[in-house]
């Protein structure tokens, strides 16, 4: 028990928190983003692969690292245009379009990596981002090293939050977001576009989704690795429902799950000799199905998630 | 009322595939008139309306606005926006309100450019209290929609629509979901908008508010114009001929003698999640030979009524008795075999398969039957058999017994459901408003079957919302409340109609 107390009194247990929450932080923002409209993304595992392997090539093509975000941005956002596209005018099944956008942005992934570099064993390595080393701020007691040893992606993820609060909860066009999520007939009678504000809501929480990818490939590591996504995209998508679709619980979920990472780690090291690593491994997995049958019960959804609207049949 | 012309239809088509459901309609208003638009279920009045505001585009025909100085150009049609921009405001029979948020974002959503960083709620907030003081349309603003009553609701649309400074204001059956006193204090609105010069279609088919409330009365048959009459020197007879072309018969209620109890209903409760889905301690007896008629505005207790006796909800406390024998396993299928028949409210969702066969739909009550099936193998050449005899019998009209159910109109719906539920004879029957939407032939079919059971010796309960329907066809006469029965002997609409609310008469 001392020992897990050590560790959550710890400065590097809560940054490597933080730095693990990361990359969930933008998947979750964008996946709520999208599902806020009344469109489901299961297209998120493949546009964080998209938005790993765009950011890191062209950065290693010399677009320089903020070129590289921006780069996976509208890769994200493209993919996103062919979600939007497949289910909201065609109103195809967001779940099959959503499962096939990840199997085909995945694949094409590893497939333009393999042309790009076809004798390559290991991966090329960029110089990625450094954590930001702000004079004075930096020293502070505790938040200083949390805070601080930080990429300046990390601080993205932070104002993306406070970006998504702001429109969805500050502005007319978050109002109409929130409508046509609700019932698609109140922003059509109010002379509005269902299908213009759907597909920029995909888009823009895909570009979301594709920044998580970017942070894997450009500041937790140097290159780009195969598998390397390993899930987070799904994690983000039961994380929506934990935070009931509200950025600032978002956020929470984030972290909570960043932290239980964390810790499984350092209980390897701790008790690691009496159980095997699987059972650590599994363990957030197991905590956040825990936590999610406690919120989704109370989780209130956009009444018009999942449901195709088309003009005119009413 | 002066004569200034603002808004004119002129010759108006659409059709959706082989149905049309307008030809050639025009039509004229004008300025301060309170214009009803009147035709049975499928007349076209909604898709009239509907292309009006955007929503369909014509097949041919063309419609002038007129601007504030009286200057006439034509709409662009197939464009919300564009009507709104006319001074047109709808407000649809189902209302298009965004639960999730409160009033006055409903209000003004899509009145402020996308673009805009920052929004001013407190002036919108003023502009609408501004326009609430003055119609008296009043809804609690900053609560979610989802929570305001229907007739909140209804009085946050019409806001939505002043909002927008609209000088043309379409409602379509606006009293549909009100008590009769909310819906005259909802025309006094009106009346009052009106007299400052708003312009007013609404559609219904009611012909006591039509001829109480409109100065004028446009009537559509089949989709055609077919006359226009004076408020004034219109009666129920003239404008009920026009609409419906020839006279339909209405079944003759007649007393018949009553039997013994077949449902008792003791001291059943159900605390639902709210006002909507509670009953609180019901007592009810129906005897065989009998309608009892269930009045109220839908939302007071039918819900879980119809729930209880069709065997879909359990009571938390109380019993079910049916044929003097206490019901101990309430669910559908034990309904089913105590011989209760049931006609639920909606019936796309709950009453028909709609991917499965009429045939199939047919049988789906009856599927332990060794006629129909032997160790688990259907018998497909009775089945079929089964269904071709009955759609004769109760004339059920569309692509055959083959077919999937959700092909049918909603008036063969009705009737495939009658089918299935009226030749099994059943003791008890729950009619749960079996003639919303249809139109009056259909309609009279469904009481003339009810009518027919009822003097065969079944009981039956028949829960409307039309208070017209209850009195033509009910022996009795209860009137649910908050989730409570008050059973009257009245037969006076006013009377029922403060029942209804909740007010002792």
């Amino acid at each position: 028990m001392i020992e897990i107390l050590q560790i959550l009194l710890s400065e590097s247990f809560w940054s490597a928190s933080l730095r693990i929450a990361t990359p969930l932080i933008f998947g979750v923002l964008g996946a709520l983003l999208c599902e806020k409209s009344g469109v489901l993304n299961l297209g998120i595992e493949g546009i964080f692969v998209v938005g790993a392997m765009v950011g890191w090539m062209a950065v290693w093509l010399g677009a320089g690292l903020w070129g590289g975000v921006l780069a996976a941005a509208l890769a994200g956002a493209l993919f996103g245009l062919l979600h939007g596209i497949l289910t909201v005018p065609l109103g195809l099944s967001q779940h099959v379009s959503g499962l096939a956008i990840t199997l085909f942005a995945s694949s094409l992934s590893y497939f333009s990596y393999r042309t790009a570099l076809p004798t390559v064993s290991s991966p090329p390595r960029i110089d990625p981002f450094q954590p930001l080393d702000i004079p004075i701020l930096t020293n502070l007691p505790f938040l200083g090293p949390v805070l601080f040893q930080q990429t300046a992606l990390t601080f993205l993820s932070l104002f993306c939050v406070l970006l998504v609060w702001y429109v969805l909860n500050k502005t007319a066009l978050g109002v109409a977001i929130k409508a046509v999520g609700d019932n698609p007939n109140s922003v059509d009678a109010q002379g509005l576009s269902v299908y213009g504000l759907r597909i920029s809501a995909v888009m823009a929480g895909s570009a979301l989704m594709a920044l998580g990818g970017a942070f894997l490939t450009m500041s937790a590591f140097d290159a780009f690795f195969f598998g390397m996504v390993n899930g987070r995209g799904w994690i983000c998508i039961a994380l929506v429902i934990f935070a009931s679709w509200r950025p600032g619980k978002a956020l929470l979920g984030a972290i909570l799950f960043g932290a239980f990472d964390a810790l499984q780690v350092r209980l390897q090291t701790e008790v690691g000799a009496f159980v095997p690593s699987q059972v650590f491994l599994a363990a957030p997995y197991l905590l956040s199905i825990f936590a999610l049958v406690i919120a989704a019960r109370r989780a209130e959804y956009p009444r018009a998630l999942l449901t195709p609207w088309f003009k005119g049949q009413r | 009322m002066n004569y200034k012309k603002v808004l004119s239809l002129k010759n108006l088509s659409k059709s959706f595939g082989r149905i049309v459901a307008n030809q050639d309609v025009s039509l004229d208003l004008y300025q301060g008139e309170i214009l009803a638009l009147l035709g049975e279920n499928g007349a076209g009045k909604t898709t009239l309306m509907n292309m009006l505001f955007g929503h369909y585009i014509p097949d041919s025909g063309h419609i002038e606005v007129a601007d504030e100085t009286g200057h006439f150009s034509e709409l662009t049609l197939g464009n919300p926006q564009g009507a709104i921009a006319a001074g047109i405001g709808m407000v649809h029979q189902h209302f298009t309100l965004a639960e999730n948020l409160d009033a006055v974002d409903n209000i003004t959503l899509g009145a402020e450019p996308l673009r805009s960083l920052r929004r001013n709620r407190s002036k919108a907030e003023k502009k609408i209290q501004y326009l609430i003081d003055n119609s008296g349309l009043s809804a609690p603003l900053n609560i979610p929609v989802g929570r305001l009553t229907v007739g909140e609701r209804q009085r946050v649309e019409i806001l939505k629509a002043l909002y927008r400074n609209v000088r043309i204001l379409v409602l379509d059956e606006p009293t549909a979901v009100l008590t009769p006193q909310e819906a005259d204090t909802l025309f006094e609105n009106i009346a009052a908008m009106a007299a400052d010069s708003l312009s007013v279609i609404f559609i219904s088919h009611k012909l006591r508010e039509v001829l109480a409330f409109s100065h004028r009365i446009s009537v559509l048959r089949l989709g055609k114009n077919v006359g226009e009459i004076d408020t004034s020197e219109a009666d129920e007879q003239k404008i009920a001929s026009l609409m419906v072309g020839t006279k339909t018969s209405h079944p003759e209620r007649m007393v018949t003698s009553v039997g013994s109890p077949v449902l008792r209903l003791e001291n059943l409760s159900i605390a639902g999640r709210g006002r909507r889905d509670s009953l609180k301690n019901i007592n009810l007896t129906v005897f065989s030979g009998e309608i009892l008629g269930v009045a109220g505005v839908s939302g007071n207790g039918q819900a879980p009524l119809a729930g209880l006796i069709s065997g879909m909800l359990r009571p938390e406390a109380g019993q079910i008795i049916l044929d003097n024998q206490e019901v101990k396993q309430i669910n559908p299928a034990e309904m089913i075999a105590k011989r209760v028949g049931r006609i639920p409210e909606d019936r796309h969702r709950d009453g028909i398969v709609g991917s499965m066969s009429v045939a199939e739909n047919l049988i789906i009550e009856g599927l332990n039957e060794k006629k129909f099936q032997n160790y688990g193998m259907l018998k497909r050449e009775n089945i079929s058999k089964h269904a071709e005899a009955l759609l004769t019998d109760y004339d059920v009209r569309g692509p055959g017994s083959a077919a999937p159910a959700q092909l049918l109109s909603g008036g063969n719906i009705q009737k495939l459901i009658l089918a299935r539920v009226f030749h099994e004879k059943p003791l008890l029957i729950l009619a749960n408003q079996p003639t919303r939407g249809l139109d009056m032939g259909a309609a009279a079919d469904v009481a003339h079957r009810l009518i027919e059971a009822r003097d065969r010796g079944a009981g039956i309960i028949l829960i409307s919302e039309d208070l017209d329907e209850i009195l033509r066809l009910a022996d009795r006469i209860l009137v649910m409340h908050d989730g409570a029965f008050v059973e009257t002997e009245t037969r006076d609409r006013a009377e029922l109609g403060l029942l209804m609310a909740g007010q002792a008469a």
